[in-house]
């Protein structure tokens, strides 16, 4: 199987009430899945399940050639599945090149300060700013620091949530762009977001989660289409 | 008589023009909107309302009385109620008494008995569509529920302008719709609101005036839909996308 992501039934949550109910997903190496959902549907916690923040208590996740379920955060992190959390979760008295630095953290190879330039060419607003505490940076800064410390981790996969929250239209659209050149660039990313116009505009394909199960897959030209989802997300 | 005038505010942080020369005034019955790129000081100018920041010049007018040395917990009583950007409800509390918390402390005439305050939080519940949840943990409460709650904590000291800091953000669309129908109520029970929003669709949606702040400056000022069709307003801050999707 060529997947590089397979999530089977998993089932999650926090203490006795799960969140998620017999979520099934899969991931090919290089696309661009988002994920859509009302607030409270358990699209976060998803994106804990997998990068090991939240226990699963049944069901698989297998990432490459590996079983990831169970592991330890660090170790999935290790094994090249990033998650840049919603709200950005800064250090923001620390500097923005310390920031970005962290998600090498694990690292051992010596090619982390090329990278460090490598992944300033995504962000160039970053560049003369790489001195600032990360906390005095705008909103929009603030989110391209957040999935640049993701990008220094080398992800095979980046997961990121709401890149959008809380910034102004014109810079939602440049982090859009962002996000779709880093896939382009050959990261597969898993997008969760409010703004579902946006994310399936960019996505090639989207899951709709409702109540914590998978109510919906697809093509995302054809998601943007369905009338229900028209309906449930847009209000069209 | 306006309600709030504000008069040639200034405010500087460090080296940053936060706010550079401020003027605007606030109507009994009016939906004033707040847009602007990230970091144009939309908060800080929220913030010199309510009394949490002190502007470095310029004057704050309540009913034509200068309150520029009134204390924050004293303009809330005078009737300038507000959100904050990041909830921060008492967790181990539930839904109902959070909100009794703003009714306990925000009177105009001092503090309430405790059965009172309940009582009022009780309407406000109501009036937010958080009636059903008021024995609710507030760790049981989803995020549009959350941002309910911190406007049910504000209306519960009974403002006559209530400050709304982006409480539609993180909230799909027909979220949004329910918000919106929720700011229409609220306005109807003869509340006036300043609200900061990077949602247009409640710009639109709601406000009666927009006001867009770049820079620290008041970039334009108008209604909403000229507003959002004003090319400097499209340049600084709506980006090309919206001016194609709106069509103009």
């Amino acid at each position: 199987m060529g997947s590089l992501l397979q999530v089977d039934k998993l089932t999650a949550g926090f203490g006795l009430t799960p969140v998620l109910f017999d979520v099934d997903l899969e991931l090919q190496p290089g696309e661009l899945v988002a994920v859509i959902g009302a607030n409270g549907a358990g699209k976060s916690t998803l994106l804990g399940a997998l990068s090991g923040l939240v226990r699963l208590e049944r069901g698989s996740v297998h990432f490459g050639d590996r079983r990831i379920s169970g592991l330890r955060p660090e170790m999935i992190v290790a094994s090249g599945l990033v998650h840049v959390p919603q709200g950005r979760r800064l250090f923001s008295t620390m500097t923005v090149q310390r920031n970005l630095l962290l998600g090498a953290y694990r690292r051992r190879d010596g090619r982390v300060q090329q990278d460090l330039q490598r992944i300033l060419q995504y962000f160039p607003a970053l560049a003369d700013k790489l001195d600032r505490d990360a906390g005095t940076l705008s909103g929009g800064e603030q989110q391209m620091v957040a999935i640049g410390r993701g990008l220094m981790a080398r992800p095979r996969l980046l997961m990121i949530d709401e890149p959008s929250l809380g910034l102004a239209p014109k810079v939602v659209d440049r982090v859009m762009e962002i996000v779709k050149t880093i896939n382009q660039d050959g990261t597969a990313v898993l997008l969760v977001e409010q703004d579902v116009v946006l994310a399936l505009e960019i996505a090639n394909r989207g899951y709709v989660l409702e109540n914590g199960r998978i109510a919906m897959s697809g093509a995302a030209a054809d998601l943007r289409r369905d009338p229900a989802v028209r309906k449930a997300y847009l209000g069209v | 008589m306006s309600l709030l005038a504000v008069r040639n505010v200034s405010k500087r942080f460090g080296g940053v023009n936060a706010l550079a020369d401020v003027t605007f005034a606030v109507e009994p019955g009016d939906v004033l909107g707040i847009i602007g790129p990230n970091g144009a000081g939309k908060t800080t100018l929220l913030n010199c309302v309510s009394g949490v920041v002190h502007p470095d010049t310029g004057d704050l007018r309540w009913e034509e009385t200068s309150i520029s040395r009134v204390p924050p917990y004293r303009r809330a009583r005078l009737g300038i109620g507000r959100t904050f950007q990041i909830v921060r409800p008492f967790p181990s509390m539930t839904v109902r008494e959070n909100t009794a918390m703003g009714a306990l402390f925000g009177q105009p005439s001092g503090r309430l008995q405790p059965a009172a305050a309940i009582k009022q939080a009780d309407e406000v519940l109501e009036l937010v569509g958080l009636g059903e949840k008021r024995d609710y943990p507030v760790l049981r409460l989803t995020v549009p529920d959350r941002k309910r709650l911190e406007v049910a904590r504000a209306l519960a000291m009974r403002p006559r302008l209530l400050l709304l800091d982006e409480v539609m953000a993180g909230l799909n669309a027909v979220e949004v719709e329910q918000a919106l129908e929720m700011i229409r109520r609220v306005r109807a029970g003869g509340i006036t609101i300043v609200l900061i929003e990077h949602v247009m669709k409640v710009i639109v949606g709601v406000c009666t005036r927009a006001l867009v702040l770049n820079f620290g400056r008041t970039l334009v000022e108008g209604p909403p839909a000229e507003v959002l069709r004003d090319r400097r307003v499209i340049e600084a801050y709506l980006g090309e996308r919206y001016a194609r999707d709106q069509g103009t």
